[in-house]
């Protein structure tokens, strides 16, 4: 019987393939949007809390400026010397390391290829600090710092831009007014944000103040990163630096600070929440999707339901028992829902893998997600599929087919 | 031939069917005391409204009656339940509806072939005998040609075919030439004519058209629900 029912149900979904494509299309699309929106959201958390750990961790970036923004470099605030980076380093406990860092914007030139790029010169600490790794060559060293040895690290955007495949190591690129050797070329980052990580060239600080930009303000830095003891409070070590910075900087008590520390940790603290909010919203338009599906499948066989109810009325004037013409619809029902449901799941791969590399997040299957959206328009379908039949069976024959 | 003792196809006692309840009931039905034998051909005719239909609906086991009884070939078929009845339906009946009622986007053959899917025929002999069926309705080249695409002529002789490839041992057709017109209505009636006198099928025909009643050689007549007269063509009138 239950063979017959499903040869039945096959030729009849294989009689009305409209219907039938329409049923399929609302569980295809349900299914494929939600499994699509939470891998995807997913994928997006890892990836911003890669990014974050990829800027080092416990890190602080003590910049001159009361805050953010147009406030950030506020003319006439004065600058940090390196002396500054030093004090830190002695005086407050928990520190691992401090690196005074000076940024500049410098048109950088190897043969035909020229560009503008941020250089940093810092010390030989910053690599750790920043948890910087080499590719390719070396780092510099205090021997290069203290030389101020025209030499260089870059990152595989400038490597891209300016040396394409070939080998960078040894090469001499002219950065602003004077020439400098690439000593060693860093693992890329990725994106941070809008900010592409990669973009860097890192050279010994003294060779950034003399060679380069040769100004009596030479001795001034912009930055100093400094990273904290593992398992050191951040916001200790903040009110620390702070009041030790406003004492250095011979700040009143009735003066606002003219200096701001940036907190890695905050930020992924607040980032990580942030993309956590984004995919519950995600879920949440993924779950309207399946949810319109479902009322998409619903109206289809309601819609349907005058035909088929004279169509069943048909049958059991023929001879065919309520129980049979109940399986034959359930099977149908149920055959619809699972090859629509199996075909979202299959764009849903498509679709994450897909996406994932285009919006450069991590792809993991996730099969609980994958199930969940499955039995759900699963039941949706045979649901709605079944119920009016139901209905429909329990009538005399003749009122089934004089049904209008 | 016949010995008088055999069991009458059909025989139905005070049979009476009532639509709604209180105030609103009405009563299609008022008490129907008829016998059909095997082999007869009979007309049921009557005005709108007369209860004809209802009778045809409730001996064909499409409807269940108030109150009465009602035989088939002996089986007391007030008694069954739902799946009963759509057992006999499927073993012993056979239906022809003014509106065809034939599957939508379904081939001739498909449609025919549908009650024997329900009686777990095999492949191969269903197809064997969907297409004997259709041949002998005069359709052999419109096997795969879905209702859409035959004339009402057609597509009624499609529903014969389907009623008669279970070889049922009665046939109900309720108003079989109520949506054809005069030449197509011939044929129809020619066809059940045919299926009564070569195959010996009992053949029950709904009609309010006087013409197509001569085909039949007996004649009920019924009005408000109650046998009027029966009349048995080239022969003595029989009286209830």
């Amino acid at each position: 019987m239950i063979w017959n029912a499903f040869a039945i149900a096959v030729r009849e979904i294989g009689r009305n393939l409209t219907r039938a494509f329409l049923t399929v299309l609302g569980i295809f699309i349900g299914v494929a949007a939600i499994i699509t929106m939470v891998t995807l959201g997913q994928g997006a958390t890892l990836a911003v809390k890669a990014q974050i750990s990829s800027l080092g961790n416990n890190l602080l970036t003590l910049r001159p400026g009361a805050g953010f923004g147009s406030r950030a470099s506020a003319a006439g605030t004065p600058h940090f010397t390196e002396k500054d980076a030093v004090i830190i380093e002695e005086q407050i406990a928990g520190i691992a390391a401090a690196a005074p860092v000076r940024t500049a914007s410098l048109s950088t030139i190897y043969l035909q290829n020229a560009r503008l790029s941020t250089v940093t010169g810092t010390t030989p600490i910053y690599f750790q600090i920043n948890k910087w790794n080499l590719a390719e060559g070396r780092f510099f060293t205090d021997i290069d710092l203290r030389s101020g040895a025209a030499v260089c690290v870059i990152g595989p955007t400038v490597r891209k831009e300016l040396f394409g495949t070939e080998n960078p190591i040894g090469a001499k690129i002219r950065i602003g007014k004077a020439s400098c050797e690439v000593i060693g070329l860093l693992v890329g980052k990725g994106q941070a944000g809008m900010f592409d990580q990669d973009d860097t060239i890192i050279m010994p600080l003294s060779a950034l103040q003399r060679r380069m930009i040769g100004k009596t303000s030479s001795h001034d830095i912009s930055q100093i990163a400094i990273s904290a003891q593992d398992g050191v409070d951040s916001n200790v070590l903040i009110t620390e630096i702070t009041s030790l910075m406003r004492q250095r900087r011979n700040l009143q008590r009735n003066q606002d600070n003219n200096f701001n520390i940036f907190d890695t940790r905050q930020i992924a603290e607040t980032l990580g929440a942030t993309t956590q909010l984004m995919t519950m919203l995600l879920a949440a338009v993924a779950g309207v999707s399946l949810l319109v599906g479902g009322i998409g499948i619903m109206n289809i066989m309601l819609v349907s339901v005058t035909e088929r109810t004279r169509e069943i009325g048909i049958r059991l004037a023929i001879g065919a028992t309520a129980g049979e013409v109940l399986l034959q619809f359930l099977v149908e029902a149920v055959t619809l829902s699972c090859v629509g449901g199996l075909l979202g799941m299959l764009l849903a791969f498509g679709l994450c893998a897909g996406l994932a590399r285009l919006i450069q997040v991590p792809f993991n299957f996730n099969a609980q997600i994958n199930l969940i959206a499955f039995l759900f328009a699963a039941a949706v379908g045979v649901l709605f599929g079944y119920a009016p039949a139901r209905r429909a069976a329990r009538l005399n024959p003749i009122d089934a087919l004089r049904h209008e | 031939m016949n010995p008088p003792a055999v069991t009458p196809l059909i025989e139905l006692h005070g049979l009476t069917k009532t639509y709604g309840v209180g105030d609103a009931a009405f009563q299609a039905l008022k008490g129907i005391d008829l016998t059909i034998h095997r082999g007869e051909f009979v007309a049921i005719m009557g005005p709108s409204g007369s209860g004809k239909s209802t009778l045809m609906n409730v001996l064909g086991c499409l409807d269940t009656p108030t109150a009465g009884s009602y035989h088939y070939q002996g089986i007391a078929v007030e008694s069954l339940d739902t799946n009963e009845r759509s057992l006999l339906r499927r073993y012993a009946l056979g239906f022809v509806f003014q509106g065809f009622n034939l599957l939508a986007r379904t081939s001739s053959l498909d449609n025919v072939e549908l009650p024997l899917l329900y009686r777990g025929v095999s492949r191969k002999e269903r197809h064997e005998k969907a297409v004997a069926a259709l041949t002998s309705v005069g359709l052999p080249t419109k096997l795969d040609s879905t209702p859409a695409e035959l004339s009402g002529g057609q597509q009624q002789r499609v529903a014969i075919a389907r009623a008669i490839v279970t070889e049922p041992s009665t046939l109900f057709a309720d108003e079989p030439t109520g949506n054809l017109d005069s030449v197509t209505t011939g044929d129809v009636m020619e066809l059940l004519t045919r299926l009564n006198l070569d195959r010996g099928i009992t053949v029950l025909l709904v009609t309010h058209d006087d013409h197509v009643a001569t085909f039949a050689r007996r004649t009920v007549l019924i009005k408000d629900g109650l046998i009027e007269s029966d009349v048995v063509r080239a022969g003595t009138p029989l009286r209830t």
